[in-house]
């Protein structure tokens, strides 16, 4: 369906119809009809990203920014034009200002690494929060490591919510960057970015955000919320895997060095001396994922077709009668309850292992994550294991909710 | 009972259930009949790594064979770990060490075999194996 058809909320006949869009739920597990809850993982894609990957390497496979053949002004007119749509879709100021990485990690790890060798000495803090995922400690931990910096974390109160007094505490002029996630992975908790922001710049520093579970969920605008780096993957925006986006205001990414070197990066190459491209090839060594960070362009195109804003709306109902369904089952505690919050829903119930009841939904066709979702620090703090972790996505539906609260109540009986 | 011969004992029992909810619930039943480690063996050395649950086993050696004890956090692994200790406990070394285990895959478990599930299974079989090959050795000296 276009965004033509869509000029209210979506409705349910809007979801069965955007389902149509994604093959993969029509697939059947275990001999039932699959009802797909790990959206944070990964999301499934439309056929128009399926479609755009099949035409590229049908139509005009080539490589970009070197040839002066057809094919390879095809590609590379098309590589750029998806760049524009990722400007467009989170409002940066330039082109030039997005990065495409291996993805989320990738990104995270150019700025720490290249961001850490300009910035960073002995005796310098970088900040991240109690929440964030393994991607945004351990890239930190090793430049700190590598520099004598050191990392300060911002603790979280017991739903799930950053202590922002802590944070103003430990944000003193020697913290050099903030790097903080959007949503959290593991408990769905929406960090106050804005604000997070303000306060930083108040001191002159930095903030890079994990946008990896946010720019599917709810538009961004990096110039009103004047982000300075955001990281994020393009398989859970429905596009391809192995495709990212790294943001970075201009005047950041001029004053760091490359992070990789290799073809594409350079302006001129002696044994002597190499001169670096200009922004945004600087940070682009290499022949790239090409037909990925195309069919990311088509993953944009098919989110701006339906709408950020009905996606936005549509996911907060579904979570909101989720959140309250679940809440119904006996024994069910929550792993996170912060007042703002979008996309995952974390559980455990009674002291059933979430091993256990993960494999018992499989068999019921359910698909969720279990275990600590790359996030074992913040599972330390709640002194867990793990927990179960439904994670939504537009294209579900209040039926499969209530097939999830089935499979679980199912689930329980036998573990009981 | 030969290895084969425990192992095929489990396949027919397995072929009795049509529904997956049978199925899982002997699994579980498994689970509770397996000779539990002794608590002072519970120890993080004993400890199989899987992503997600965690399972300890110990090999006690007597009278030329080996005996096994275990347990583990989830439910349902302990029951694939109690049918893997009732497959190949109370064997010789060298039965085990040389031993096809193909059940796991004959139930339609295979799935815990795959690196995806992590639940210690095939770790727990290396560990075994290892077992054996080591009283082995000691024998031979």
């Amino acid at each position: 369906m276009t965004g033509s058809d869509l000029h209210t909320a979506l409705s349910p006949l809007d979801i069965e119809k955007i389902r149509l869009d994604f093959p993969i739920l029509q697939t059947r597990v275990h001999g039932k009809p699959l009802v797909y809850f790990d959206n944070a993982a990964t999301t499934q894609k439309p056929i128009e990203v399926i479609a755009c990957l099949d035409k590229y390497y049908t139509e005009y496979n080539s490589n970009v920014h070197r040839g002066v053949h057809y094919l390879s002004q095809r590609a590379t007119e098309a590589y750029e034009l998806s760049r524009k749509k990722l400007a467009a879709y989170i409002h940066a100021s330039h082109d030039h200002e997005l990065i495409f990485t291996k993805g989320t990690t990738n990104a995270i790890n150019l700025v720490s690494n290249s961001f850490g060798r300009a910035f960073l000495t002995a005796g310098d803090e970088v900040m991240i929060s109690a929440m964030e995922h393994h991607s945004n400690i351990v890239p930190w931990q090793l430049i700190c490591e590598e520099k004598g910096a050191s990392l300060k974390v911002v603790p979280i109160n017991d739903k799930g919510e950053l202590d922002m007094e802590a944070f103003d505490q430990l944000l003193t002029p020697k913290v050099k960057i903030v790097a903080i996630t959007y949503v959290s992975n593991s408990l769905g908790t929406v960090n106050p970015i804005s604000t997070i922001v303000q306060k930083a710049h108040a001191f002159g520093i930095p903030v890079l955000v994990d946008g990896a579970q946010a720019v599917q969920h709810m538009p961004i605008n990096v110039q009103v919320l004047d982000i300075d780096f955001l990281a994020f993957s393009a398989h859970k925006m429905y596009g391809p895997t192995g495709i990212g986006v790294l943001y970075g205001k201009e005047k950041w990414l001029n004053q760091m060095p490359p992070f990789e070197g290799g073809g594409d990066m350079i302006k001129t190459v002696t044994f002597s001396k190499t001169t670096f491209n200009e922004l945004p090839f600087k940070f682009e060594a290499g022949t790239p994922d090409i037909s990925g960070a195309i069919a990311l362009g088509a993953a944009v195109d098919y989110i701006n077709g339906i709408g950020i804003e009905n996606i936005a709306q549509a996911e907060e109902q579904l979570v909101g009668y989720a959140y309250e369904r679940l809440a119904a089952i006996d024994g069910l505690r929550f792993i996170g309850e912060a007042a703002h919050r979008a996309g995952a829903i974390s559980f455990l119930v009674k002291d059933i292992h979430p091993y256990d009841m993960g494999e018992l939904l499989d068999q019921q066709g359910i698909a969720v994550r279990t275990g600590h979702h790359c996030t074992q620090p913040l599972m330390d703090l709640f002194g867990i294991p793990g927990t179960v972790r439904a994670s939504f996505a537009f294209y579900n539906t209040m039926a499969e909710v209530d097939q999830l609260v089935a499979g679980i109540e199912k689930a329980a009986k036998m573990l009981a | 009972m030969t290895i084969k011969e425990k192992q095929d004992e489990l396949i027919d029992t397995f072929s009795l259930f049509d529904e997956w909810t049978d199925k899982y619930e002997h699994i579980i039943q498994m689970g509770k009949d397996l000779p539990l480690i002794d608590a002072r063996y519970k120890t993080d050395d004993r400890l199989i790594r899987g992503c997600q649950s965690r399972v300890w086993l110990h090999a006690d050696w007597k009278d030329g064979k080996l005996y096994f004890t275990a347990d583990s956090d989830a439910v349902i692994t302990k029951g694939l770990v109690s049918m893997v200790v009732d497959v190949l406990s109370g064997q010789t070394p060298a039965a085990i060490a040389a031993a096809d285990i193909y059940f796991i895959d004959a139930i339609g478990l295979r799935n815990h075999l795959s690196l995806t599930r992590s639940n210690g299974l095939l770790s727990m079989l290396k560990q075994i194996k290892a077992y054996a090959l080591a009283y082995q050795a000691k024998e031979k000296q």
